[in-house]
């Protein structure tokens, strides 16, 4: 039901806004590139924090420090039954959406996409925003500079969601 | 924060590997990692641009506004403190609606303008109100559809089948928005609480 879900979201999602597109008479194709052109300078403005994020990364696990961090937790979140290779994306997930990319990233490539970790790496990573960074952009636009709650809010949901994803990629990938 | 977080990322690993004596592979990490971000993001610029030009198809047909009919007495349920006739409500609507779309482009602008809104009602102070609260629960949990950009990624590094994880996200995401709207009622509730207990 769920893989059906997966497989048939992408297509139907498409088919869906071309329709609804052609029906609005909207020019479909002039809308598409004026977005697309939008997509390229967004994914081209992406690499300058991509190198630096991915450099500072490779640091870390080159160095041994990853797995130390990894080892040195390992009973307690054997305990809690979540996988060690994933807190440093649970940490970073919420601080930065381009962080936590890089994380993804070398999680790809250490672990591979269809790996466990590497899908609920996927998962983390897709099914949240940046918190830190909503919280930032929202309040600074109006002046608020007490959140009152919302910080606690935000972080708490994303702890959920890094405990949905694992659990979710665990019933669905058995 | 990042600066902190970046200068503490190479001060550990420089500081570690002088004792664990990895320092080459160190040298090797720097390089390879500052031509994988390049590579990496040269892989997304075709999902991204594909995905974001699919996006403003669906804004040009004005589907933000098609489902904020259907949206808008769970709105009403989400903000009690907003008049419904009041501009923030409709504000506060386009936002809900296109981040149930995916629409995060758009949903941002519209965000903004709801704060707007939101702040006319509770005017020169630098406190959040309530209504504010809920906007950001909702958006910083934001509900995905279709994760674009993992997808790239996962087609980047040759997953079997790069959309797999899109049930699973959903799920996910659901589980995390619910979870944000409770603990938003929660805190609210909560502070509404405290708030009468200071005025007796």
């Amino acid at each position: 039901m769920i893989a059906l879900l997966s497989s048939w979201a992408l297509p139907v999602t498409l088919a869906g806004i071309l329709v609804a597109g052609a029906l609005r008479r909207v020019r479909v194709y002039d809308s598409f590139v004026a977005g697309a052109t939008d997509g390229f300078s967004t994914a081209v403005s992406l690499i300058p924090q991509l190198v630096a994020m991915m450099v500072a990364v490779n640091v870390f696990r080159a160095s041994g420090a990853l797995s130390l961090l990894i080892h040195g937790l390992a009973p307690l979140l054997d305990r809690l039954r979540f996988p060690g290779e994933l807190l440093p994306l649970a940490l970073l997930r919420p601080i930065s959406g381009s962080g936590s990319l890089a994380l993804v990233t070398d999680l790809f490539k250490h672990a591979g996409p269809d790996s466990f970790v590497g899908r609920a790496a996927s998962v983390m990573q897709g099914s949240t925003d940046t918190t830190l960074y909503v919280l930032t952009v929202y309040f600074g636009s109006v002046g608020v500079r007490r959140p009152r709650y919302a910080v606690k809010v935000g972080l708490l949901s994303d702890l959920a969601s890094v405990i949905a994803s694992v659990i979710a990629v665990r019933l669905l990938f058995p | 924060m990042m600066n902190i977080i970046w200068f503490g990322l190479f001060a550990v690993g420089l500081v570690v590997a002088a004792f664990t004596g990895r320092i080459d592979q160190v040298t090797e990490g720097v390089l390879g990692g500052a031509k994988d971000g390049v590579l990496v993001s040269f892989g997304l610029i075709g999902v991204i641009s594909f995905w974001l030009g699919i996006m403003r198809i669906a804004e040009d047909a004005g589907l933000v506004d098609s489902l904020a009919r259907l949206v808008s007495p769970f709105a009403r349920w989400l903000y009690p403190s907003v008049p419904p006739d009041h501009p923030a409500m409709g504000a506060l609507i386009a936002n809900m609606s296109a981040n149930i779309l995916g629409l995060g482009n758009a949903a941002t602008p519209l965000g903004l303008r709801a704060m707007r809104e939101l702040e006319t009602l509770n005017p020169g102070s630098d406190t959040a109100s309530d209504a504010m609260c809920t906007l950001l629960a909702l958006n910083t949990a934001s509900l995905t559809l279709i994760p674009a950009t993992v997808i790239g990624l996962r087609l980047e590094f040759h997953a079997k089948n790069p959309a797999d994880i899109v049930g699973s996200t959903i799920l996910a995401t659901l589980v995390a928005t619910a979870v944000a709207i409770w603990l938003d009622r929660h805190f609210r509730a909560r502070s509404a609480a405290g708030g009468r207990r200071n005025r007796a």
